[in-house]
């Protein structure tokens, strides 16, 4: 039988692995300010995070995970490089899973440093391997940077690079946007020519903050959509072949190579990417033997837009990950304009180790 | 004692008193009318209780009604994992309500969800705060739009004459329930044409958490074969 002490115990035995980096030792608030953590998640986070309300700050939130909390930390620290990690609770609603826990430990470790991204990258993925050996892991990797990059260099509009990457931790609405740009499923049409839609705009009343100027933007970026030329079919090819990526590392970078001689807007984050592999080897990682998904990171990952990493249970599928992590790079430079400050980090769950290690011993 | 909870007010009062007579059930009100509670004509051992519809959901849920009239949004929006906790017995033909999501009819550009994604990242650059949507039904509207892939927005609470809410530069779009359309014509509002988030009617419903004994087991049985028979 699990026990709270037990798992305290276990937390500590975890935190020891990444003290012993020499990090900094942070303890954090429980309460943050609604307004930074709905920015950033967007109105989905309510779901999830238990709110409350405080007279002069109004709407809080009780931590649902450390990302913002470490970030605004260390910018108020200002020192960089930094390594942190930190050991506490976070608080979750579970609608969707009633039966997983509200509050659980979760032990943390943050580099912030831009000078050797890939070796940071490492660092993290094998310090969270070393906490976790003796428990039987299934891994998932992933790079959000090559996707990025690979809308970045299709040939095509700013605006519709920019409406694909706003969406790209929404594979649906990404998939919706990518088969309308190659023509594959209707978009929205200008149905009448823009004298005819200022009419129909007279007839009614203008209500609301949003301007008739900006309806008007809108409507002559519909009618430049509707006349711009269908993706490249090749280049679509290529980021499907992308995103449905899936083998060990070492097989899968020599995909990526291939990808990137005909997409040459990937070839610096495919190099990245082999770096980052040859850290991990030196760190004693298995790389021939690490899978590799393309698509990974997509869905429960949002802000994540480099090196994606998450370790499951091998034995007991339906358990949440136990530790999960990636890079960050352009999360800072969203909450404070303008400062953009490379970080990568991860998270474990010592309730869940505890588990597995106790179910190896039965 | 069995316990019914009917809705305490209004319209949705009346018909429901309707609708149990046609089925040869008559409620009684106390004498008092002042007074929430009352019986039925010729059936022992069942409970009105006059509640406001909106607390319902709540009361069935905790197992403290055996059966209750209720809107299916009311249900839907209050209780997680609903069909869990309550099961629905017979739909009342009345109390019709589509929960829609509308924006102002001057949106020319606007028709869809994919039209109110755009709007919303448009919105998000030039006023440097997400588009507001102004509902009652957080969490049905969430849900809808994470379903849908919309982001960039805000809810903003909204407990009444929700359709006033754009009028008055409280919100740019809203989330409501809806029977005829002409409330939001009024206030210079259309419905997205994929913008139907729940279709509502008046239902009765049965607790799943709610106990019965031997006695009232047979109570229930006797009203919901009597209550189930359709028209």
């Amino acid at each position: 039988m699990t026990v709270l002490k037990d798992i305290s115990r276990e937390a500590r035995n975890l935190a020891a692995v990444f003290e012993a980096t020499g990090a900094e030792v942070v303890e954090l608030d429980f309460l943050q300010i609604s307004n930074v953590l709905l920015d950033l998640y967007g109105e989905d986070i309510r779901g999830r995070a238990f709110i409350t309300n405080d007279p002069v700050h109004g709407e809080m939130m009780l931590r649902p995970d450390f990302t913002i909390p470490i970030v605004e930390r260390h910018m108020a620290n200002n020192v960089s490089p930094a390594r942190y990690t930190y050991s506490g609770k976070v608080f979750r609603r579970q609608e969707e899973f009633p039966d997983r826990p509200r509050e659980f430990l979760q032990v943390g470790y943050e580099i912030f440093d831009g000078a050797n991204p890939e070796k940071a990258d490492a660092e993290v993925f094998s310090l969270v391997n070393e906490a976790l050996s003796g428990i039987q892991v299934r891994i998932a990797t992933g790079d959000i940077g090559i996707l990025m990059a690979a809308v970045r260099s299709l040939s095509t509009t700013d605006t519709r690079k920019k409406a694909l990457l706003r969406h790209i931790w929404r594979p649906h609405r990404f998939r919706t946007l990518l088969n309308q740009y190659s023509g594959l499923s209707s978009k929205p049409q200008p149905n009448q020519d823009l004298d005819d839609y200022n009419k129909l705009l007279d007839k009614f009343q203008a209500v609301g903050s949003r301007k008739v100027q900006e309806i008007k933007e809108r409507l002559r970026q519909i009618k430049l959509e509707s006349e711009t030329d269908p993706l490249d079919p090749e280049e679509v090819k290529i980021l499907d072949e992308l995103l449905s990526l899936k083998d060990k590392c070492t097989v899968a970078h020599r995909h990526l190579e291939n990808l990137s001689k005909k997409m040459p807007g990937i070839e610096s984050t495919v190099d990245n990417f082999a770096t980052r592999l040859d850290f991990l080897k030196k760190n004693g990682i298995k790389i021939d033997r690490l899978d590799f998904e393309g698509s990974y990171g997509r869905t429960s990952m949002e802000y994540y837009d480099g090196f994606v990493f998450g370790f499951y249970s091998e034995t007991h599928m339906d358990l949440a990950a136990v530790a999960t992590g990636g890079r960050y790079d352009a999360l800072t430079e969203r909450m404070e304009s303008g400062k953009k400050i490379p970080a990568v980090g991860a998270v474990l769950r010592p309730d869940l180790t505890l588990l597995l290690r106790e179910k190896n011993h039965d | 004692m069995i316990r019914l909870g009917v809705p305490s007010k209004g319209r949705l009062m009346g018909q429901t008193f309707d609708w149990f007579s046609k089925r040869g059930i008559n409620l009684v009100r106390s004498e008092s009318d002042r007074e929430y509670a009352g019986h039925i004509e010729g059936i022992e051992n069942v409970q009105l209780i006059f509640l406001s519809a909106s607390e319902i959901p709540r009361e069935l849920s905790a197992g403290r009604l055996h059966f209750g009239v209720t809107g299916y949004d009311v249900i839907q929006e209050k209780l997680v994992r609903f069909n869990q906790l309550v099961e629905p017995i017979s739909e009342l033909g009345f109390g019709f309500a589509d929960l829609i999501i509308a924006v102002p009819s001057f949106w020319v550009d606007v028709e869809t969800l994919d039209d109110l994604d755009a709007v919303s990242a448009q919105f998000r650059d030039k006023h440097g705060y997400r588009l507001r949507i102004a509902t009652k039904y957080h969490r049905l509207l969430r849900e809808f739009l994470m379903e849908a892939g919309v982001a960039d927005y805000q809810i903003v609470d909204s407990q009444g004459a929700t359709e006033g809410a754009v009028k008055n530069d409280l919100a740019e779009a809203i989330a409501d329930i809806t029977s005829t359309g002409n409330t939001l014509k009024a206030n210079h509002l259309k419905i997205l044409s994929d913008g139907l988030i729940l279709k509502s009617q008046a239902t009765l419903f049965k607790s799943l958490t709610a106990e019965f004994s031997k006695e009232e087991n047979q109570v229930a049985n006797l009203l919901v074969k009597k209550l189930s028979a359709k028209d």
